[in-house]
């Protein structure tokens, strides 16, 4: 009963900020893994931050945490947020996500977002993007640019994420050429530019001459610069750290779902949700194709035509796994929980997951 | 380009920051000093180089102002050292967290922008020779200033007078203070070079290795320039050995994955340090020979009596 | 101008006393300086970093929470240092402790009684102490340097932890993501007042040991073999005491320690194994253990402190928007501070304005 009380009293109190109080602004906290300045992933993320103040600016104010450990540390740092009064949190690493389950049993009235995780509660909702439907794009471009039939990839750590990565850019490259290979570098770290850079510059000398990564760094970029091959960026547009090199980037681009939310909160419409939204809602945004003759450009803009419009999914059959087993049959496409879990190569890539 | 030399020029860049590092620290620890704040210096030199290169737009006054940003920020711990003799061990740690909070802070607003690298030498026709053209001849100036300094340090140690007696102040500072030795300002001299060289390899990691600048950028190369001083047993040749060994155990590690071993990856990236680790062992087995290098009075600090 | 030392006869007890005092003082002034430069009003800077995080009950709690590890890894360290044995790889101890004590709540989920969680403080002790028995044995088997490898034992079991927890202990209902099963109930330390706040038992963990460790260290035979090798190994030898083993002592001591407050945080304040479970505890001890001058009552002040430090970090983030990288800028200042300011307890300082004198004058 008294529980139910309090979640009434804090639907009130949700309703009367939005309603009465429209000239008190509301507070929006975001919990960021490294710091904004990293060009990858929490750059991107500030991005949105920043977008939201720009356009909501007279009703929101924005507060960040940076560098916050994803052990003991998040959990306080969110509640600090919470405490601080703001009404909407997003934090923006799979690794908060039982940090902002627990504070957000704690502050019911508060409106929390998770980035890339899968637990949701009443005040939870979770959002996550489908960066792999670049890859494809990627994987094709690569194949057609490709002298040497053999791509690197510099992955960071193995998580599902990074795996759909890998297989969506093999499987758009084998759409171009059925016997393109891929060497995969695991870094081990989300961020550390000496070891990207080591990284890069082992695959060239191993005679790949297309560098594509899923880390969040410039180093990869600027070797490849420097060695004269092409590259993609990752997260942002790298292209001031390549003029010549990058072919294309995926940028995560967070600013149109954070202004949506923010707006949900303020006229008193939010509703936990789970959203795994990609070209399509403008979550992943692809950087001009630069560097590469027209026919791949072209190439490359009607994939993208297709995986916006939804008349192509990357993962859809037929495709086999590494192992050489059936995983999708012909014309079966993947569905989100298959998607979201991926943990194993599709055929033709050589490296091998940690089990 | 053939493989092996690409393969060696990447061992070079990974290899020189260690060697330069380790080569300042042998000096510094050589006087009877342990300086572990190699980490914090090289930042410090890391965001010194690359701040004052993106200001003038010259790498090369970068790298100057690297090498004096160490060797002034190893002025603090030669003050608390070796003026106020405090605990060597502490102070070095002291100095890394200082110049990891300080090199953040004074990097904030130049995260995310693309350096200004130190080009390398280009000597027309010697560049081009096969397989080891562009080794000998086409790197960055740095890799050059790392091999005169092994030259330079491994002269100066044991072929001149002022070698002597710094190496006698590391052994017995007392009977070196008796004979007339200025122990507290040597000893400073030492430390103040050990800065600059880890200022110098700092710059190389923001100038060079990755023209950028991102906190933390050393990733822990201190602590391994540290460890190659021991594993040398304060010998220089063995230093610019063990950079290169631990360097190319790096890199190693990488082409296994390229290859597509498929060992854990986890398992190759910890090579490096289990290498280091096994090193060790097998240099400091040998206890006869570790006694004759290792200065006798390391960590040991010296108040003149009156 | 010069500064000369000049040694007291006998240590002197008032700057013993006044020393942190003096350091603390030293600390605000620079941070206010610090304030100042980065264009923040100083006193309002030097409130929400020292004082407002002491204000409510729920950051007490988290400070307890945080101090808790430092507390108990630091305590340990302190026996190590005093012995002149250099433990710079508690943070690997930590993950390894984490690691043996989450065996039995990751691989036997099943078994849940009252005897789960005392067991699996024992084995995180235990792992914390064989981790930390590798760098002592190859001192004092192969007469290796401690420091080193002790510290790439710290990347070796950063790796590990990272292999595991994507490998062999994956939640099998994670969705393929790098983190073990959550604890079963029976599994978790408790929370000590969850009413007010998620401090767990950890703080009291780490109290015990450290009274339990001052009381070694000060009032037992074994204590004074400690000090006396550390103060002089020859000396040491001389009473018959042997260094080998006081290695083998002291760092098994220490890695459990640090084992235990590895444990203690991932059962207490996380619930899980994760890839990540030290924001560098194991580093931040070492400033601790010297702060609290190596005396493990000391150290419980000292933890304090730095946990402080970081919550207060977080506290001006928010409230007026300084840089996190001002807490280790912090961190680092008071630790210069403080052994400066010891110098004083042994040395009288004297400052010369006469041109240089030869080095064979000083003599006289």
């Amino acid at each position: 009963m008294r529980k139910m009380f309090l979640a009434l009293a804090a639907a009130a109190s949700v309703a009367f900020a939005g309603a009465a109080h429209a000239e008190e602004k509301l507070k929006v906290g975001f919990i960021y893994i490294g710091p904004p300045g990293d060009f990858g992933w929490t750059y991107q993320h500030d991005q949105g931050r920043k977008a939201l103040e720009a356009a909501l600016g007279d009703k929101v104010e924005t507060t960040y945490l940076e560098n916050v450990p994803e052990g003991a540390d998040a959990e306080r740092s969110i509640e600090r947020l919470a405490r601080a009064g703001n009404k909407l949190i997003f934090a923006t690493s799979f690794g908060y996500m039982d940090a902002v389950m627990k504070v957000a049993k704690k502050f019911p009235d508060v409106k929390f977002e998770h980035a890339t995780g899968y637990k949701t509660a009443e005040n939870v909702s979770v959002y996550n993007s489908r960066f792999y439907e670049g890859r494809y794009i990627q994987g094709q471009i690569a194949a057609k640019m490709s002298k040497a039939g053999v791509a690197g990839y510099i992955a960071s750590v193995p998580i599902p994420e990074v795996v759909q990565g890998i297989n969506s850019f093999m499987l758009g490259a084998q759409s171009v050429n059925p016997d393109f290979k891929v060497k995969v570098v695991w870094v081990n770290s989300w961020f550390d530019p000496g070891k990207e850079a080591d990284a890069a510059k082992a695959l060239i000398d191993q005679g790949v001459d297309i560098i594509t990564q899923h880390t969040d760094s410039t180093a990869a970029m600027q070797v490849a610069a420097e060695r004269g091959i092409k590259a993609f960026g990752q997260a942002s547009d790298m292209i001031k750290f390549g003029p010549t090199t990058q072919l294309t980037s995926i940028v995560d681009n967070w600013s149109p779902y954070y202004i949506e939310r923010t707006k949900a909160v303020l006229d008193g419409t939010w509703k936990s949700q789970n959203v795994f939204h990609g070209m399509k809602e403008g979550f992943v945004v692809m950087a001009p194709y630069t560097n590469m003759p027209d026919d791949v450009k072209k190439m490359a803009e009607e994939t993208q035509a297709k995986i916006t419009s939804g008349a192509f999914k990357p993962f859809t059959g037929p495709i086999k796994k590494q192992d050489g087993s059936v995983w999708l049959k012909q014309g079966e496409t993947a569905d989100d929980a298959a998607i979201l879990g991926m943990n194993f190569y599709v055929a033709g890539i050589d490296d091998k997951l940690p089990q | 380009m053939e493989m092996t030399q690409a393969i060696l020029l990447t061992v070079a860049t990974a290899a020189t920051p260690l060697l330069i590092a380790a080569m300042g620290e042998l000096v510094v620890e050589r006087s009877g000093v342990l300086n572990l704040g190699v980490e914090g210096m090289m930042v410090m030199g890391a965001v010194t180089a690359f701040v004052v290169a993106q200001m003038t737009g010259s790498a090369w006054l970068g790298m100057v102002a690297a090498i004096l940003a160490g060797a002034a920020f190893s002025l603090l711990f030669g003050f608390l050292t070796l003026t106020l003799v405090t605990n060597q061990v502490a102070s070095g740690l002291a100095l890394t967290i200082l110049g990891l909070g300080v090199s953040a802070m004074i990097g904030e607003s130049y995260v995310g922008l693309p350096g200004i690298r130190m080009e390398p030498i280009h000597i027309p026709g010697l560049s081009q020779l096969p397989l080891v053209g562009q080794f000998l001849f086409g790197q960055d100036p740095i890799f050059y200033l790392s091999i005169l300094l092994t030259v330079g340090v491994s002269w100066f140690l044991f072929r001149t007078r002022a070698g002597l007696t710094l190496r006698a102040i590391g052994d017995n500072p007392g009977s070196a203070h008796a004979l007339g030795a200025h122990v507290v300002r040597i000893r400073y001299l030492a430390v103040l070079f050990g800065g600059a060289c880890a200022g110098l390899a700092g710059a190389q990691l923001s100038l060079v290795y990755v023209p950028q600048w991102v906190e933390n950028m050393t990733a822990g190369r201190g602590w391994i320039a540290l460890a190659l001083v021991v594993f040398a047993s304060w010998r220089p040749w063995r230093v610019l050995a063990g950079a290169y060994l631990f360097g190319a155990v790096t890199i190693g590690q990488l082409h296994a994955q390229a290859l597509g071993l498929g060992l854990p990856s986890q398992f190759l990236s910890a090579l490096p340090y289990l290498a280091t680790i096994l090193v060790l062992v097998l240099i400091s087995r040998n206890r006869r020979s570790t006694m004759i290098n290792t200065p006798a009075s390391l960590g040991k600090p010296f108040v003149p009596d009156r | 101008m010069r500064i000369e030392l000049v040694r007291r006869p006998q240590h002197s007890v008032l700057f013993s006393a006044l020393s942190p005092l003096i350091a603390l003082a030293l600390t605000l002034v620079a941070g206010a300086i610090l304030f100042a430069l980065m264009g923040k009003p100083p006193l309002h800077g030097l409130y929400v970093y020292f004082v407002e995080p002491l204000t409510e009950v729920w950051s007490l709690h988290e400070l307890m929470v945080k101090a808790a590890p430092l507390i108990l890894i630091a305590a340990g360290l302190a026996l190590c240092f005093r012995s002149n044995n250099w433990n710079i790889g508690a943070e690997g101890q930590f993950i390894a402790g984490a690691i043996a004590g989450s065996i039995l709540p990751v691989m036997f989920p099943d078994f849940q009684s009252w005897a789960v969680l005392p067991l699996m403080l024992l084995m995180g002790m235990a792992g914390g102490a064989a981790y930390a028995g590798i760098p002592a044995f190859l001192k004092v088997r192969f007469n290796t340097n401690e420091i080193l490898t002790s510290l790439m034992l710290v990347y070796v079991a950063q790796y590990f932890l990272d292999w595991i927890v994507r490998g062999p202990w994956r939640n099998p209902q994670g969705y393929n993501f790098p983190e073990t099963r959550q604890f079963n109930d029976s599994a978790i330390l408790p929370e000590i007042w969850s009413a007010s706040g998620r401090a767990h038992w950890g703080i009291v963990l780490a109290l015990v040991a450290a009274v339990v460790l001052w009381f070694v260290l000060s009032r037992t035979m074994k204590g004074f073999e400690v000090r006396v090798l550390g103060a002089s190994p020859r000396a040491g030898r001389f009473a018959g005491f042997s260094a080998g083993k006081m290695t083998f002592f002291v760092f098994l001591v220490s890695g459990a320690c640090a084992g235990l407050a590895g444990i203690a945080e991932v059962s207490g304040a996380i619930g899980q194994l994760r890839p990540s479970i030290s924001p560098g505890y194991g580093f931040t001890a070492i400033i601790v253990a010297f702060l609290g001058r190596l005396n493990p009552l000391g150290i419980v002040a000292a933890g304090f402190v730095l946990a402080l430090s970081y919550l207060g970090g977080e506290a001006a983030q928010v409230a007026i928007g300084i840089s996190e990288k001002s807490a280790r800028i912090f961190q680092g200042m008071i630790l210069f501070f403080v052994l400066a300011s010891d110098t004083l307890i042994h040395y009288r300082i004297r400052l010369i304005f006469s041109p240089k004198a030869k080095p064979a004058q000083e003599k006289s």
